[in-house]
């Protein structure tokens, strides 16, 4: 069984794909039918992931010497792509994870999604995603990857925008579709540098190559290259600069922001730096980038959730302030810090949407958490498994959050890169504070009179309780005492660091003293009247947190100036210079004198003749201009 | 001299095939003949048939003026799969809006000849008579809605404009047949390289670039298209856009990547610039258009422009990506405009803004219009990532700014993609009736969405057809 998993792990996004044929082709008018098409595929792949993880930890396949299968994809001469399966530990792990968070928010979705007109397409949608993100995930080679992470961009486009009748949703799915290709050309055009230089795109070729990268290219190519690469995963994982459409693409259904964006889609630029590790670790000064803007990024967005009022944003804000900690472990050189993050973030992060979902659910879609109140009374399993996942992330023991946190921090410690690291403790801080100020101003305290809540049905509760399980103990694997994830993913060598107390201790202070802090404002002074005196003393600040530090706004600007304005001159250019200026006078009299032909157009065609012998004037005078020699120094003499 | 005719046997099925049509309209009675669509269609399949089995017969007639080799083999399928589907998509247009059909087919079929004799030619008188044979059976194509003021004024322009390119070509024809003494492209090229690029010669380069600039409709000899593409009937806008396109092309690459060869390094340099400026304008210009014909023609000017990307390195690869993409473009732009030509039967509208709620209305065509366009944004998994991801691979060594300018605007074309889709599949339709797609349209845009999607998925097999046919381009 393990054998035949480990060898047909392709079958892992072929699943998904199939229920996604299914259900757009046969089950579509039968919902109930469609639904149950999209779980069974995507239980079934996570059996078969389950297998092949078991398999791969059980044969000692190590990133070094990963298990590879592949065939031809297409080749033309110099140029042999393939298209396969590399399996190690890192992706093993992240096959697992996604199909299993995956099936449980597929489950939860059932219940979730009750009631919408389009049932069907919506999990004809998910299982696309996760066909495509489990096609990213096992990808043997960078373009077949890249083509993957079009179709997770994809897809997460079309379920942004899946509330098509709010423009706001509409507006969401645009914006997150063009800011991620902004990110995806600065990746292809890495990845055509990487194929120009090294002359290929598969992952094990590459990492071979790369380790001796001075017979191929200089280190200056190589930082640019790899620079271009993680525009990416900025991109993509919604970093700093880029992290604008991620807040914004919670206009999807929530199950949607709990599995595209908070556990899975938004974590692949993570995996993907994380899969290149061999190519990022030969140029320190692109670490040094990854691990700033990672840092920085964590701070930022911490900065930002501290103030915002809806639930979902907030859990937002806190997604990519998560991401940017893993950018920062990746930085460090520690990808077993940052994988296992990942994976402890899946689980709480995903837990906390549904949990925000279970609770839109019962309000009809009030999402300021000041108009809520006391839900845990109501809602007792959406409410404890609500704090479960408020305990993992803030870094309590032994929740699963606290160990992947501590080990960022402590590789931030050993490296000696302290600013980063007193960074990485604030915002540790930070998130303790703004996700206990969230729980409870939503689920303690005085109930909402107006609010009605009740608690979701068993098949929304249910992924809940086997999420809270794992953001509970899924840390475990990973305890300084009994490092069973450190000595699996790893790149390098196993990293066994002594456990540092004072960290440890030092970081669950700043955890409960953020949570005291956020109980003494938001829970034990019934008025909030403390929390609004601290609103005015502080308002600039507030009011710069509360819109995002105005970036958005800065971005339309820029738009508006710029891009609308080339597009605007290039069109005058074309239809009024030459035919206002020019020929003016001619299409007077033509006006005047062509009674039986059309007024509208007949004045160009003079005009047309004579843009084409300009052109032809044009043409000779760069032909002129661009003999051998000039063409030479513009090409670098190259021939 | 041993000719061998059999090489010329689909050449001459479609000159027999376009009289019979012709024949067949005057016998056949009024009220069936719109069975001639359907003869049509199938006759274009057989002759495709007849160039698939003579795939490995190549050779040349008549002292080389002639060459039969894989890479006019794999043209001739692209222009007789445009013209089969556009036959097919054009029948209910040609019931309801233009009168005399079998003289509509057979036209076309004399353009598809001289596309056909274009892809062979190798000599510049054989190349002009080709071309002249394509431009005129379109200008008649052009003019065919004879009640409607708009196509006749498309017509008009359209003689003037393309008389005016062809007296430039033939001027710069006649200045390299002045230099070198011949006017057989090998002949050329085994000249100019003895010569090199004296002035006289560089002014006939001058002239052949605006000629064949012109039917490529590259900036700045893009004028007339979009005023023509408009006024035109759609079928024919369609056939218009890829099949003159493509067959131009293939003389393109002939004359410079053989003929020129020899003086390549004076004219890179050119025809990239021409292919920067070409994407640049086109994609920009085709934001603010409002009406879906216009928007459509100035992406098939930016389509261009990239497929000119392939020529500047004047290598085997680069015509690999023009091949392939030549192919690909076909059966997206063939898609597009016969939805647009569909629409138009249906709501006698051309405007985008019409287009609302198309998805609810009709599935199909607001799947293959999107499928089209999408493909067109050079968007994976679809053939038009594949295909440029095949030319830019040709240039990024010498000419990276290029490539980044390419790149830099099919992001840009994305958003006016995006506009005719969110509109289709956003907006609430006006009419909400559903619009009944016909048999024979619905092969076509099954077809060429299925090719769209085929190839983009799985580019092996075409790509190393391309492979081939490229290679014997090379050998002679």
């Amino acid at each position: 069984m393990v054998e035949f998993a480990m060898h047909n792990a392709w079958l892992v996004p072929l699943l998904p794909a199939l229920s996604f044929v299914i259900i757009v082709f046969l089950t579509k008018p039968w919902k109930r039918l469609s639904a149950l098409v999209c779980v069974a595929g995507m239980v079934l792949s996570c059996v078969i992931a389950t297998l092949a993880a078991y398999g791969v930890f059980t044969n000692h396949e190590f990133t070094e010497k990963p298990l590879v299968y592949a065939v031809r994809w297409f080749s033309m001469a110099g140029l042999n792509i393939d298209v396969g399966v590399q399996l190690d530990p890192v992706s093993a792990m992240m096959m697992f994870m996604v199909t299993l968070v995956g099936s449980l928010i597929f489950i939860y979705a059932t219940g979730y999604m009750e009631g919408d007109p389009g049932y069907s397409v919506f999990f004809s949608y998910l299982s696309l995603f996760a066909a495509s993100m489990l096609l990213l995930v096992i990808s043997s080679n960078l373009l077949q990857m890249f083509v993957a992470w079009e179709l997770v961009g994809l897809c997460s486009y079309l379920l942004i925008g899946f509330y098509s009748h709010k423009i706001s949703a509409r507006e969401a799915a645009k914006k997150a579709f063009i800011t991620c290709r902004v990110a995806d050309f600065g990746l292809l055009l890495g990845l055509l540098s990487l194929q120009i230089v090294f002359g290929t795109l598969n992952l094990t070729e590459l990492a071979e190559k790369i380790s001796n990268f001075g017979q191929y290219t200089s280190m200056g190519i190589l930082t640019l290259i790899t620079v271009l690469v993680f525009l990416g995963p900025i991109g993509k994982s919604g970093q700093f600069p880029l992290h604008v459409w991620l807040p914004d693409a919670m206009e999807g259904p929530t199950p949607v922001s709990a599995l595209i964006h908070a556990a899975t889609m938004v974590v692949a630029g993570v995996y993907l730096v994380g899969r290149t590790m061999f190519l990022f670790t030969e140029v320190p000064s692109a670490m040094e980038l990854v691990a700033v803007t990672g840092g920085f990024t964590a701070l930022f967005a911490a900065s930002i959730a501290i103030t915002q009022r809806e639930i979902k944003r907030i859990l937002a804000y806190s997604t990519v302030s998560q991401i940017g900690y893993m950018m920062l472990a990746l930085g460090l050189g520690s990808l077993t810090a940052s994988m296992f993050h990942l994976w402890t973030h899946a689980f709480f992060k995903a837990l906390m949407f549904l949990c925000a979902g279970s609770v839109l659910h019962a309000l009809h879609h009030k999402a300021d958490v000041w108009e809520m109140g006391g839900l845990i009374k109501k809602m007792p399993i959406t409410g404890w498994t609500f704090v479960v996942g408020g305990l993992a992330i803030a870094g309590i023991p032994p929740f699963a959050g606290f160990w992947s946190k501590d080990e960022i921090l402590l590789a931030a410690f050993d490296t000696g890169h302290y600013v980063l690291f007193t960074m990485a403790a604030l915002t540790a801080f930070m998130t303790a504070f703004y996700m206990w100020r969230m729980i409870f101003l939503a689920l303690f305290g005085d109930e909402k009179p107006e609010n009605h809540p009740h608690e979701s049905p068993w098949n929304m509760t249910l992924p809940l309780i086997g999420l809270a399980v794992l953001s509970a103990v899924g840390g475990l694997v990973g305890t300084p005492w009994a490092p069973f994830w450190q000595e699996w993913i790893f790149f390098g060598h196993p990293h066994h660091a002594e456990p540092n107390y004072l960290i440890m201790i030092g970081s669950v202070v700043l955890a409960a003293a953020g949570i005291y802090l956020a109980y003494t404002l938001y829970c034990a002074d019934k008025t909030k009247a403390r929390a609004h005196a601290l609103k005015e003393r502080y308002k600039f600040f507030w009011t710069l947190s509360y819109n995002k530090y105005y970036i958005d706004e800065i971005y339309l600007w820029f738009n508006h100036t710029f891009i609308d304005g080339a597009a605007r001159l290039f069109y005058l250019f074309d239809i009024y210079v030459v035919d206002g200026i020019i020929v003016n006078g001619i299409a007077a009299i033509t006006r005047l004198s062509g009674e039986g032909l059309r007024v509208t157009q007949t004045g160009r065609l003079q005009n047309y003749a004579l843009v084409f012998f300009l052109g032809v004037l044009a043409v000779a005078v760069v032909l002129a201009f661009t003999g051998p020699s000039v063409a030479a120094g513009l090409t670098g003499g190259v021939k | 001299m041993q000719v061998d005719l059999s090489l010329i046997v689909p050449e001459m099925a479609m000159a027999v095939l376009g009289l019979t049509v012709l024949i067949l309209g005057l016998i056949v009675p009024k009220e069936s003949r719109h069975g001639l669509g359907w003869f049509t269609a199938l006759a274009l399949l057989g002759v495709m048939g007849l160039v698939l089995a003579g795939w490995n017969n190549t050779g040349s007639l008549y002292g080389d003026l002639y060459v039969v080799d894989q890479f006019s083999q794999f043209f001739k399928i692209t222009f007789l799969a445009a013209a089969f589907l556009v036959v097919l998509g054009s029948m209910r247009f040609v019931d309801k809006h233009l009168g005399g059909q079998s003289e509509y087919y057979s036209t076309l079929l004399f353009a598809t000849l001289g596309m056909m004799v274009m892809a062979s030619a190798n000599d510049f008188m054989t190349m002009y008579l080709g071309l002249e044979l394509m431009t005129i059976a379109f200008i008649i194509l052009v003019c065919f809605r004879r009640t409607e003021s708009k196509s006749l004024e498309s017509g008009m322009k359209y003689v003037l404009l393309a008389g005016m390119s062809s007296a430039v070509l033939l001027y710069g024809l006649s200045l390299v047949y002045g230099i070198t003494g011949t006017v057989v492209i090998n002949e050329v090229g085994q000249a100019l390289a003895l010569r090199g690029p004296l002035p006289i010669l560089m002014l006939g380069v001058v002239m052949l670039v605006a000629g064949l600039g012109f039917k490529i409709s590259a900036v700045p000899f893009h004028m007339w298209s979009p005023d023509i593409y408009e006024g035109a009937p759609t079928p024919v806008t369609a056939f218009l856009a890829v099949g003159s396109k493509a067959a131009s092309f293939a003389i393109l690459i002939r004359i410079f990547v053989v003929g020129m060869f020899g003086i390549s390094l004076n004219w890179e340099l050119l025809l990239a610039i021409l292919a920067a400026v070409t994407i640049i304008v086109g994609n920009l210009v085709a934001i603010p258009q409002t009406n879906i014909k216009r928007m459509l023609a100035y992406s098939s000017i930016a389509q261009a422009g990239y497929i000119l990307v392939g020529l500047v390195t004047a290598s085997q690869e680069g015509v690999k990506g023009v091949l392939f993409y030549a192919f690909l473009y076909v059966f997206a732009t063939v898609g597009a405009f016969t939805v647009a030509s569909y629409f138009y039967n249906v709501t006698g509208s051309d405007e985008i803004r019409d287009y609302a709620g198309l998805a609810q209305r009709s599935p199909l065509m607001a799947a293959v219009m999107v499928v089209a366009m999408l493909s067109m944004a050079g968007i994976p998994p679809l053939a038009g990532f594949v295909g440029k991801f095949y030319l830019f691979m040709t240039i990024v060594e010498d000419y990276l700014w290029l490539a980044f300018i390419g790149l830099v605007m099919s992001m840009v074309s994305v958003y006016y993609y995006l506009r005719v889709a969110l509109v289709m599949y956003r907006d609430e339709p006006l009419d909400g009736t559903p619009i009944a797609v016909s048999a024979p349209v619905t092969v076509t845009l099954l077809v060429a969405m299925a090719v769209t999607l085929f190839l983009g998925i799985y580019p092996g097999p075409v790509s190393e057809v391309v492979n081939t046919a490229a290679h014997s381009f090379f050998m002679h």
